[in-house]
């Protein structure tokens, strides 16, 4: 076992862990976020994507103890003092989920992408959104949701 | 799934790291961006009773132009190449490699020298290296050596790398002017494994032929990434015609060895290497032209 410090949605976690464990199972059994979910398990699908320092990653393919003293956002912490980010907002408005499976992947994939992309075109977003699988929607509202967060960020600054 | 049971390392220094891999020997396994190693750890492909997790080792994570060199750190990820100024602007090629390479989750932890230390023909770095005649910077207790990309591949899943080495370092000699290169690759969907790929460098001199530094690289058709010898023999000194490439193309299908899988027979493979030989080496003339 070793003992671990993770900061989750701005809040520091200490923890035992043992080095096999996977952030996802460490998010979701010990954490007790299970917004962050588990699809493939084998690094495809994207339903676990978590923004690991700034960066989105598959957190089923990331040891928790490689997660040591960093910064971890999950989907918990997108929204602030109970309003919805633009991204959020935007799979509201435009319908980008229907069974909502991974809707948390694609929100994580979106929130580092937005960041450094606040022009994107739809060319790159369906780029972008290439290790998220969608089942459902044919991926189609999936971009009109990121243009519309696109939009309010560049309208409205961060968020 | 839950990978078996392991120690863990994370030494702070490349010494103690290679201190470690002395101690442990073939029971240790490097952890850089971990994109193959844990998923083969949790189908338990592999089970490596230690992980040396070299992440914390600081400044290995630089991409710089040194001595007639662009230099790869072991740390550096995939999406670091991708937006990396200087890889966009001198090695477009780079960038078609890094682009094609699973998906942009995967991209940001997986590492480029990783890439090559994991020793999987399917990977796309190996052609591509291979087409640049880079040469692989490995460290361990007897000191640095360099090994040249076309000795780092001997056997499938096998590289030159000791037991106790950590490959620290690519380096990728700067090429002279009139250089372009390009990566082609045919995948079936985002995420999956080439079912071939083609990289070609070449230079051309001041009459428009090709130079003696061409470079063909071939991936997923063969136990190894296969280095197209005969084709780099075969464009050297020659004006890069229409019938040229087409020749060319031919060559480097001939120098594959493709089996039947499910990406498909080995017949199409070949093929398929001779269309991506032919349309890499036109895209790397436009690029000597100075096109993108």
């Amino acid at each position: 076992m070793a003992a671990i410090n993770v900061k989750v949605n701005g809040v520091d976690h200490k923890a035992e862990v043992e080095p096999r464990l996977l952030l996802v199972h460490f998010i979701r059994e010990v954490l007790r976020l299970t917004g962050t979910h588990i699809g493939c398990d084998t690094s495809h699908c994207g339903a676990c994507t978590v923004v690991l320092d700034g960066r989105a990653v598959k957190s089923c393919t990331v040891f928790a103890i490689q997660a040591d003293g960093r910064e971890v956002l999950t989907v918990e912490g997108l929204e602030q003092d109970g309003k919805l980010n633009h991204l959020q907002e935007g799979f509201f408005q435009e319908h980008g989920l229907q069974c909502g499976f991974c809707t948390p992947g694609m929100l994580m994939t979106g929130y580092e992408f937005l960041k450094n992309n606040a022009e994107p075109s739809e060319d790159e977003i369906r780029h972008a959104i290439s290790g998220n699988l969608c089942r459902c929607t044919g991926y189609v509202n999936i971009v009109k949701a990121y243009q519309y967060a696109a939009q309010k960020m560049r309208e409205g600054g961060a968020q | 799934m839950i990978p078996r049971s392991f120690e863990y390392s994370a030494p702070g220094t490349l010494d103690e790291a290679v201190a470690l891999l002395q101690k442990l020997g073939s029971d240790a396994k490097i952890l850089s961006g971990g994109q193959s190693l844990i998923p083969m750890m949790k189908l338990r492909l592999a089970s490596p009773p230690h992980i040396v997790d070299i992440n914390r080792i600081p400044g290995l994570d630089y991409i710089t132009e040194k001595d007639g060199f662009l230099r790869i750190g072991a740390l550096v990820r995939e999406s670091d190449l991708e937006r990396s100024e200087l890889v966009r602007s001198r090695f477009p090629i780079l960038v078609d490699t890094t682009s094609v390479i699973a998906d942009p989750l995967v991209r940001n932890q997986a590492t480029v020298c990783g890439n090559l230390a994991h020793g999987d023909p399917a990977n796309d770095h190996p052609a591509t290296m291979l087409a640049l005649g880079a040469i692989v910077v490995a460290v361990g207790p007897r000191g640095e050596r360099d090994v040249p990309v076309e000795n780092f591949f001997p056997a499938l899943f096998t590289t030159a790398l000791e037991a106790d080495e950590i490959l620290r370092e690519i380096k990728i000699p700067i090429p002279p002017p009139s250089t372009g290169g390009a990566y082609l690759k045919l995948e079936r969907k985002v995420g999956d494994y080439a079912t071939a790929g083609v990289a070609v460098q070449i230079t051309l001199n001041n009459s428009g032929a090709c130079t003696a530094a061409a470079g063909i690289g071939l991936t997923n058709v063969g136990f190894t990434p296969i280095k197209a010898v005969k084709a780099e023999a075969f464009v050297k000194g020659k004006q890069l015609d229409q019938a040229a490439v087409k020749q060319a193309s031919e060559i480097a299908a001939g120098e594959s060895h493709p089996v039947d899988d499910i990406r498909g027979p080995a017949d199409y493979k070949r093929d398929l290497v001779r269309v991506l030989t032919a349309r890499a080496i036109v895209r790397a003339l436009e690029r000597v032209k100075g096109g993108v």
